[in-house]
C-alpha cells in the first residue's frame, strides 16, 4: 500500500530525470535514490536468465552492519575515556553518558565523512553517466572508526575527499582502485598531520579544550606505551581491558570483542573472506612468536598474542585487508597477502622505532603487492595448462 | 564401475516446475524451421525459394565458409517463408508440413566395414553433420579434423532439466549405433558422462567409456566433464555431441531416413503442468507452449519469458520461433520486470541467494519461482573469489573472464579459453553481485579467438 504510493510518486517524479530530460544531468543521483527506495525493475538482457538475489548494495549493507557493534562499543568508548580523563568516575560508571557524550562527539565526524565522499561519489558517477557505487557506504563508515576522536573535521573531509578522488576515482571508481580508500584517508592525515593522528594526546576527547586530564594520567594508547617503555608497560598488563576495548585508540578499533562480532556476520554472510581474515591472526602470531624466539627486549618477549589484541590489528585484519578490491583476487593469494599483512604489521611495531602501529602501512604495502602475489599464483595456473597432457 | 568423478564446486538451483515424468504427444507442428542463429558462426546461403517442395532431408541452406556442411528440413512439405529479419539477415527457412513424413532414402554403409569417409558423407548430406560441436569454440566441428576424442554427456545438470535417461529410455538400440558412428569418427576414445548413482538406458552403453560425476551443475556440462577427463590442450581438438542428437543421427544409421522426432522437457515456474512432449524436432513453438500451459505472472511484473534451453544459458525465444536444433527443453520464466520497496535491506524471506545475507540457506530442499529481474544494478567488479566457488575446472575464471573482456587473445589462450564455452561459465553470471555478464565476455572472446586466430 505505502509502497503502491509511494511508487507513484517516484514514477511522477522521475520523467524529468531520464535521458532527454531538463534534469538528466542529474540521472545517476536520482537512480541512486530511486535505487535507494526500490530494487530496480531491470530484467536480464544477456546471459543467465535468472540471478541470485544479491547485489553490491546489499553486499555493502552487511558490512555496514558488521561495523555497528564496534561503532557503538567505539562511541561509549569516546565518553568512557573522556570522563576517565578528567576525572569524573561517576560518569565513567554509568553506559548512558558515556554513550551520549561519544555519541555526539562521533556523529559529526561520521556526517563529514559522509557527506565529502558521497557528494563526490555522486559528482562522478553523474559525470560518467554511471550509476553510483555503493561502495562509499563502507569507507565512509570505515573511515571515522580509524580517526582519533580528537581529529579536525575538516580534516576529515579534506582527508575523504583525497582517498575518494586520488585513491579510488582517478583509477575508475569502486572495484578499480589499487589501494583501500578507507587506509588511504587516514594515511593522508598520518603524513600531513601527524600530530593530530600520533602521540598522546589527541585518542581522548577533551585534551586541551578545557578539560584538562587528571595529574598522572596518560592518554596514550597501550601499543604508545609499549613503545616508549615496554618494560613498565607489561608489567600486570589489562589483557581483559584490552580485549573489551576500554583503552584510548581509533574510534573503531579498540573492542576485540566489537570487532569479533562484526567478523562473525562477515564470515557468516561469506561477504570477506576468511582466508585473508585467517591469514592475517596467524602472520601476526607467527612473527610474534618469532620474535619471542629471537627474544632480547621487553617487547620481543611480550607474548605473541598481544600483538592481535592491541592497536589496529583485528580492526585491520577484519574490515581493511578483507577488502575484496584491494586484496589479492586468488585464493591462494589471499592466504599469501593476508599471511603477509599479518606480518609486517608486528615487524613494523616492534622494529620500526618510529610509529607505534604497523597496521596502516602493512596493509597498504600488501594493497600494492597483492598484484604481484596475484601474478605469480595466475602464472601457476598458466604453467599447469601449458605443460603436455598425461599419457 | 570405474572411478566416479567428485565435483564440489557448483550449485544445483532449486527451480521450481521440475518436469513430471509424463509424455504428451503433441498435436504436432503445421510449420517448421531451421534457424541459421542456432549455428554459432555459420553464415548461409539459401537452396530453397519459397514455395519448392522438400523432403525431410531436402537441403534448405549451406555454410558459406563450409560448403560441404548442409542444413536440412525436418518434414516433408513446402518452404513456405523465408523469414528475414534487419539488414535482410536470414532468421529461418520455414517448411509448411504435408504431413505425410517422406524421408529423402539415404544409402547406408556397413558400420562395421564402413570407411571414415563413408560415414562422414551420410552424415554431411543428411545435414545431422552440424550435430558434431568441436571443441574449442563449440563451432560445428570441421569435416577435415580428427578429433582426438568425442565426448558426449549422459546427463543435464542444469535447473530444471530434462532427465536424458527418462528421455532416452527407448533409444538403447539408436544411442548404440550413434556411438557407433562416432567410433568411426575419430582415432581416440568415445567418452560418455554419466550420473553416479543413475542406472538407466545410457549405462548399457558399453561401446563408450563410461565415467561417472557426482555434483551439482554444472557436472553435467560436456565441458566440464572433458576437462576432467583429458583436458583441452592448446591444439587438440575433441568433439562433442548432445545425447539425444546421438540418438537421432542412430536412427538414421539404422533405418536410412530422417526422423526428427525428438522428446523435451517443458519446465520451469510458470509451467503449469511441468511434463515432457514429443515433437518433431524445429516445430514452432506456439504448437506446444500455448497459453493454458502459462501461469499468470505474479511477481508484479508482466509477461512471460520462453527460453529455449534451460534458465541459465538457453536463449530467449518467441512463440512465432522453432524449437532449436541442439535444445530438448524449453523453460518459462515470469518476466520480473518490477520494483520492491527497501529490497536491499529487507528480509526477504522468498528470494533465493547464495549469499547467507538472504535467509535461503535455511531451507536447502525449497524450490524457488526465480524470474527474469537482474536482482541489482551493473557493477564494476568487486567482489572476488565467488565465480571460483561455482566453475569446477582447472580455470580462473575472473582471469579468463577479464581477459576477454580486454580482448588480450595471449591471455585468453594461457587461461584456458579453449576449455571453456560460456555455458560454463553460466553460474558466475548467476552468482555475482555485480550483474557482471560473463557469458556474454566468453563468448566474445571465443568470436575475437576465432577472427583474429584464422
Amino acid at each position: 500500500m505505502i509502497a503502491k504510493l509511494l511508487r507513484n510518486v517516484v514514477d511522477r517524479v522521475k520523467p524529468p530525470f531520464e535521458k532527454d530530460g531538463k534534469l538528466s544531468w542529474l540521472h545517476s543521483t536520482f537512480d541512486a535514490f530511486e535505487t535507494f527506495l526500490f530494487t530496480p525493475d531491470s530484467t536480464t538482457r544477456r546471459g543467465a536468465h535468472i540471478r541470485d538475489s544479491i547485489d553490491l548494495k546489499r553486499t555493502m549493507i552487511v558490512v555496514v552492519v558488521a561495523l555497528v557493534p564496534a561503532l557503538l562499543f567505539g562511541m561509549y568508548n569516546v565518553g568512557l575515556q573522556h570522563f576517565r580523563a578528567v576525572g569524573d568516575p561517576a560518569s565513567a560508571a554509568a553506559l548512558w553518558p558515556c554513550f551520549w557524550y561519544g555519541f555526539v562527539r562521533v556523529l559529526p565526524l561520521i556526517l563529514v565523512s559522509y557527506i565529502v565522499g558521497l557528494g563526490i561519489e555522486f559528482a562522478f558517477a553523474q559525470a560518467r553517466g554511471h550509476e553510483v557505487n555503493e561502495g562509499f557506504l563502507v569507507t565512509g563508515m570505515l573511515v571515522p572508526l580509524i580517526m582519533p576522536i580528537d581529529v579536525p573535521l575538516w580534516m576529515v573531509a579534506v582527508a575523504v575527499a583525497f582517498a575518494v578522488i586520488i585513491g579510488k576515482e582517478v583509477f575508475g571508481g569502486t572495484g578499480m582502485n589499487v589501494f583501500n580508500p578507507a587506509l588511504l584517508a587516514r594515511a593522508f592525515v598520518f603524513f600531513s598531520y601527524t600530530s593530530f593522528i600520533s602521540g598522546d594526546r589527541v585518542w581522548i576527547r577533551g585534551a586541551g579544550k578545557g578539560g584538562e586530564y587528571i595529574d598522572g594520567f596518560s592518554g596514550a594508547t597501550p601499543l604508545g606505551q609499549i613503545g616508549e617503555n615496554a618494560q613498565q608497560a607489561l608489567t600486570d598488563a589489562p589483557v581483559w581491558d584490552w580485549i573489551v576495548g576500554t583503552i584510548p585508540g581509533s574510534i573503531g578499533e579498540t573492542s576485540l570483542i566489537a570487532i569479533l562480532i562484526g567478523a562473525a556476520v562477515l564470515l557468516f554472510t561469506g561477504v570477506a573472506s576468511w582466508r585473508v581474515m585467517f591469514s592475517v591472526f596467524a602472520g601476526g602470531l607467527v612473527m610474534g612468536l618469532v620474535f619471542n624466539a629471537i627474544g632480547g627486549s621487553p617487547y620481543m618477549d611480550m607474548p605473541a598474542y598481544y600483538h592481535l589484541l592491541l592497536g589496529g590489528f583485528a580492526f585491520g585484519a577484519v574490515f581493511m585487508a578483507t577488502d575484496p578490491v584491494t586484496a589479492a583476487q586468488t585464493n591462494a593469494g589471499k592466504l599469501i597477502v593476508g599471511f603477509l599483512i599479518g606480518l609486517l604489521a608486528v615487524l613494523i611495531r616492534v622494529v620500526n622505532p618510529g610509529y607505534p602501529e604497523g597496521m596502516m602501512l602493512a596493509i597498504l604495502f600488501m594493497n600494492a603487492m597483492a598484484p604481484l602475489v596475484d601474478h605469480v599464483v595466475v602464472g601457476a595456473n598458466v604453467r599447469r595448462r601449458l605443460k603436455p597432457a598425461k599419457r | 564401475m570405474s572411478k566416479v568423478i567428485k565435483l564440489r564446486k557448483g550449485l544445483d538451483i532449486h527451480l521450481s516446475g521440475e518436469p513430471q515424468p509424463k509424455i504428451i504427444e503433441a498435436c504436432g507442428s503445421d510449420t517448421y524451421g531451421v534457424s541459421p542463429g542456432d549455428f554459432e558462426g555459420v553464415v548461409p546461403k539459401l537452396l530453397v525459394r519459397e514455395g519448392d517442395g522438400v523432403k525431410a532431408g531436402s537441403p534448405l541452406f549451406f555454410d558459406k565458409a563450409n560448403e560441404e556442411i548442409l542444413f536440412t528440413s525436418p518434414v516433408s512439405g513446402t518452404v513456405s517463408e523465408i523469414r528475414r529479419g534487419a539488414k535482410r539477415k536470414l532468421l529461418a527457412v520455414v517448411v509448411s508440413t504435408d504431413g505425410k513424413g517422406e524421408s529423402i532414402e539415404f544409402k547406408i554403409p556397413s558400420l562395421s566395414s564402413a570407411s571414415r569417409g563413408e560415414v562422414a558423407g551420410v552424415l554431411l548430406s543428411s545435414g545431422f553433420w552440424p550435430m558434431l560441436i568441436q571443441r574449442p569454440y563449440g563451432r560445428i566441428a570441421d569435416v577435415a579434423d580428427h578429433p582426438k576424442a568425442i565426448f558426449v554427456s549422459g546427463f543435464d545438470s542444469a535447473p530444471c532439466a530434462p532427465d536424458l535417461n527418462f528421455v532416452l529410455a527407448g533409444e538403447r538400440e539408436n544411442l548404440h549405433t550413434g556411438v557407433e558412428v562416432l567410433r568411426k569418427l575419430t582415432d581416440g576414445k568415445v567418452h560418455l558422462g554419466l550420473r553416479a548413482g543413475v542406472d538407466g538406458v545410457l549405462n548399457q552403453l558399453d561401446n563408450a567409456e563410461q565415467h561417472f560425476f557426482k555434483g551439482p551443475h554444472p557436472a553435467g556440462n560436456v565441458g566440464v566433464q572433458i576437462s576432467h577427463i583429458d583436458p583441452i590442450k592448446k591444439g587438440d581438438v575433441v568433439w562433442t555431441v548432445d545425447a539425444q542428437n546421438l540418438a537421432i543421427i542412430g536412427r538414421l544409421f539404422r533405418t536410412g531416413r530422417i526422423d526428427m522426432t525428438k522428446i523435451v522437457a517443458m519446465s520451469g515456474p510458470q509451467v503449469v503442468n511441468p511434463y515432457y512432449l514429443r515433437i518433431i524436432g524445429g516445430a514452432e513453438i506456439k504448437s506446444f507452449v500455448m497459453n493454458s500451459n502459462i501461469r499468470p505472472n505474479k511477481t508484479g511484473g508482466s509477461g512471460a519469458r520462453i527460453i529455449c534451453g534451460n534458465a541459465l544459458s538457453g536463449r530467449t525465444t518467441s512463440r512465432e520461433e522453432f524449437m532449436g536444433f541442439y535444445s530438448n527443453h524449453i523453460t518459462v520464466l515470469a518476466e520480473g520486470n518490477y520494483h520492491e520497496l527497501f529490497g536491499w535491506i529487507a528480509p526477504r524471506f522468498g528470494k533465493f541467494s547464495v549469499s547467507h545475507s538472504y535467509f535461503s540457506w535455511l531451507c536447502p530442499r525449497k524450490r524457488y519461482s526465480l524470474d527474469t529481474n537482474l536482482n541489482g544494478g551493473p557493477r564494476a567488479i568487486v567482489a572476488t573469489g565467488i565465480w571460483e566457488r561455482y566453475v569446477p575446472m582447472d580455470i580462473l575464471p575472473m582471469y579468463l573472464v577479464k581477459a576477454c573482456m580486454a580482448g588480450n587473445i595471449d591471455k585468453m589462450e594461457a587461461l584456458g579459453i579453449y576449455e571453456v564455452l560460456p555455458e560454463d561459465l553460466a553460474l558466475c553470471d548467476f552468482v555475482d553481485p555485480s550483474k557482471t555478464e560473463v557469458q556474454q565476455a566468453v563468448a566474445d572472446g571465443i568470436n575475437l579467438m576465432i577472427k583474429e586466430l584464422s
